[in-house]
C-alpha cells in the first residue's frame, strides 16, 4: 500500500511544521502525539500481511506515542504550572522556514543517497531526515524542559520511519526497548521538570545552566 | 448546453446561500438559532433598494469599484469546471488570467478604498496589499502541480483531478495543495483565522475596513462579489479535495453542490473553533501555504 504509506508520511511532514509553528505547548504536545500514532501504525502499511507481532507491536507504538507519552507531559504540564507559551529563541516564522528548508533539502538530496528501498516508499527516507531535523531544531531552538523533551520525542519519531526501512532486520525485542526507553526517558523529565519546579520555580534551562552551591 | 446553463446559473444564484450556511453552520455550534438561511439574499436585495452617499473626494473610480470586483470574479468563476462538467471558457494558460482577476478585483477594490480620502480605508487597503503578495505565490504553486499532474494548462483540464492520480503516487501533493488550497481560499475571503466578517474593530479589520464607506447598492454589489469568491474558491478546492465523479449528469450536479455546502459547513466548523490569528501572525499561516503548495511542487518534480 504505498499510496497510503505516502499519504500518511505526508501528513507527518505537514504535523512537522506544525508543530515548529504553534505557540501554544499544549497544542505541539498534541500534534506530536498524533504523529506518533500515525507512525505505531506504519509498520501495518509496510508489510504487505501483518503478522500478529508486528501488529502487537504497532499497537503497543500507538498506544505509547500516540497516548502514553503526550498525557504524561500533559500532566507534567499541568502539576509543575508550566507556562503554556512556547518561547523559541528563533522567531516561529524562521523555524517554519528552516523546516520547509530542511524537508526541501531531504526530499530533493534524498534520491542521492543509496538507501532508497524502491520495495517501499520513495518518502521514507527524506520523511525521516526532515523529521529528525525538526525534532533538532525543537530541541536546540526552545528554552523549557518540557518543550525540549517534545523535541526529542520528535528527533524519535524521525529516527523511527528511518527505521521502517529496515524492518525485517530489526527485531521485535529492539523496538519494543527503543519504546520503552522512550517511555522511560519522558517519565524522567516530567519528573524531573516537577522538582526543578518545586525547587527553583522556573524551567528556563538557559538559568539551569548558571546554577551554583 | 444544459450543462453551461446550470454552470451560469449555480454560479449567479448559489453564492450567497453559501453564507448562510457557514452562518448556521456557527449558530447551531453556539447554540443560537441563527439567522434564516437565505438571509445573504434577503440583505442584498435590502441594500438594493437603499439610497447611498458619496464622499465629496470620491471619484468614478469609487463607483467602478465594485462593479470591476464583482464582474471579474464571475468572470474567474466562468473559467473553473464544476464538478466533471467542463467550464464554458477554457483556453491554455487561462490559469494565469483566473489569477489576475482576482487580482484586478483586488487592485480595483483597493483603489476605490483609497479614492474615499479616509486614512482608514487606506488602512485596510495596504493590509489587503500585503497579504495577497502571500497568497498569490501560493495559489501558483498549487496550479503548478496540478498543471504537471495533468499535462495541461488550462484549468478546465488541471481541475479536473482525476481518482487515479490519487492512487498513483500523486496523493501526498494533493494533500499539501489542497491544505494551502484551503489557507489561501480563507485568506481571500477573509475567513477567521485570517480576518473576521463580523467585527467592526479597527485595529484588526482587513477587508471590511475598505468598504467602510460604499453604502446601498454598491455595499450590496460587493456583498454578492466576495460570496462568488468564495464560492470559486470552494469549487476549486472542491474539485481537488473530492475527484470520485458517477458520470451521470442529473447526479454529479446534486454531488458538486453537496460538495460546496460540505466546504461551507467545514469553514463554519472552522470559525466557531479557533479565533482569529493576530494581525501579525496572519503571515505565518499565509507562508506555511506557499510552503505547504511548494513543497508538493519539490515532491512532484524531483
Amino acid at each position: 500500500m504505498p499510496d497510503l504509506l505516502n499519504a500518511v508520511l505526508v501528513v507527518v511532514l505537514v504535523l512537522n511544521l506544525f508543530a515548529l509553528g504553534t505557540s501554544r505547548l499544549l497544542a505541539v504536545i498534541r500534534i506530536v502525539a498524533v504523529q506518533g500514532a500515525l507512525l505505531g501504525a506504519l509498520p501495518l502499511l509496510i508489510h504487505d500481511r501483518p503478522s500478529l507481532s508486528v501488529a502487537a507491536a504497532a499497537l503497543a507504538a500507538v498506544a505509547l506515542k500516540g497516548f502514553a507519552v503526550p498525557s504524561i507531559m500533559m500532566r507534567a504540564l499541568r502539576d509543575a504550572q508550566i507556562k503554556r507559551e512556547v518561547e523559541p529563541l528563533i522567531g516561529l516564522l524562521p523555524s517554519i522556514v528552516l523546516g520547509a528548508l530542511a524537508t526541501a533539502l531531504a526530499l530533493l538530496f534524498s534520491g542521492q543517497l543509496q538507501l532508497s528501498d524502491s520495495r517501499t516508499s520513495a518518502l521514507i527516507v527524506p520523511a525521516s531526515i526532515s523529521t529528525a531535523v525538526v525534532g533538532f531544531l525543537l530541541l536546540t531552538t526552545r528554552y523549557t524542559a518540557i518543550n525540549q523533551a517534545v523535541g526529542y520525542l520528535v528527533l524519535e519519531n524521525g529516527i523511527f520511519i528511518f527505521g521502517m526501512l529496515l524492518v525485517e532486520a530489526i527485531p521485535l525485542v529492539v523496538e519494543m526497548g527503543m519504546l520503552l526507553d522512550l517511555l522511560v526517558g519522558v517519565f524522567v523529565i516530567a519528573i524531573i521538570a516537577n522538582h526543578i519546579n518545586r525547587a527553583f520555580s522556573s524551567m528556563d534551562t538557559r538559568r539551569l545552566a548558571s546554577l551554583k552551591e | 448546453m444544459v450543462d453551461t446553463v446550470i454552470h451560469v446559473a449555480l454560479l449567479f444564484l448559489l453564492p450567497p446561500f453559501l453564507l448562510g450556511v457557514i452562518n448556521k453552520t456557527k449558530a447551531k455550534l453556539a447554540g443560537r438559532v441563527g439567522a434564516p438561511l437565505l438571509q445573504a439574499y434577503f440583505d442584498i436585495a435590502k441594500l438594493a433598494r437603499k439610497g447611498f452617499v458619496l464622499s465629496g473626494t470620491a471619484t468614478w473610480v469609487f463607483r467602478a469599484g465594485p462593479a470591476v470586483a464583482l464582474s471579474a470574479v464571475a468572470a474567474a468563476g466562468l473559467l473553473i469546471p464544476f464538478g466533471r462538467f467542463d467550464a464554458p471558457i477554457a483556453f491554455a494558460g487561462d490559469l494565469i488570467l483566473f489569477a489576475y482577476l482576482f487580482g484586478m478585483a483586488r487592485f480595483f477594490t483597493m483603489t476605490a478604498a483609497l479614492d474615499t480620502g479616509s486614512s482608514f480605508e487606506g488602512m485596510g487597503a495596504s493590509r489587503e496589499a500585503a497579504f495577497s503578495c502571500l497568497s498569490e505565490p501560493a495559489l501558483f504553486f498549487a496550479f503548478l502541480v496540478l498543471a504537471k499532474l495533468s499535462g495541461s494548462l488550462s484549468l478546465g483540464k488541471m481541475l479536473m483531478v482525476s481518482p487515479e492520480s490519487f492512487a498513483s503516487g500523486a496523493a501526498a501533493p494533493l494533500i499539501l495543495i489542497s491544505l494551502g488550497l484551503f489557507v489561501i481560499l480563507l485568506a481571500e475571503t477573509c475567513r477567521i483565522p485570517v480576518d473576521d466578517p463580523n467585527t467592526h474593530l479597527e485595529l484588526t479589520m482587513i477587508h471590511e475596513a475598505m468598504i467602510l464607506d460604499h453604502g446601498g447598492p454598491w455595499l450590496g454589489t460587493i456583498l454578492y462579489a466576495s460570496s462568488l469568491k468564495l464560492f470559486v474558491l470552494v469549487a476549486v478546492l472542491a474539485n481537488v479535495i473530492v475527484p470520485f465523479r458517477t458520470g451521470k449528469a442529473w447526479l454529479d450536479w446534486p454531488i458538486f453542490v453537496g460538495e460546496t455546502l460540505a466546504l461551507a459547513i467545514v469553514i463554519g466548523f472552522l470559525e466557531s473553533a479557533m479565533a482569529r490569528l493576530k494581525m501579525r501572525r496572519v503571515p505565518y499561516l499565509l507562508v506555511s501555504a506557499i510552503l505547504f503548495c511548494g513543497s508538493a511542487f519539490i515532491l512532484l518534480v524531483r
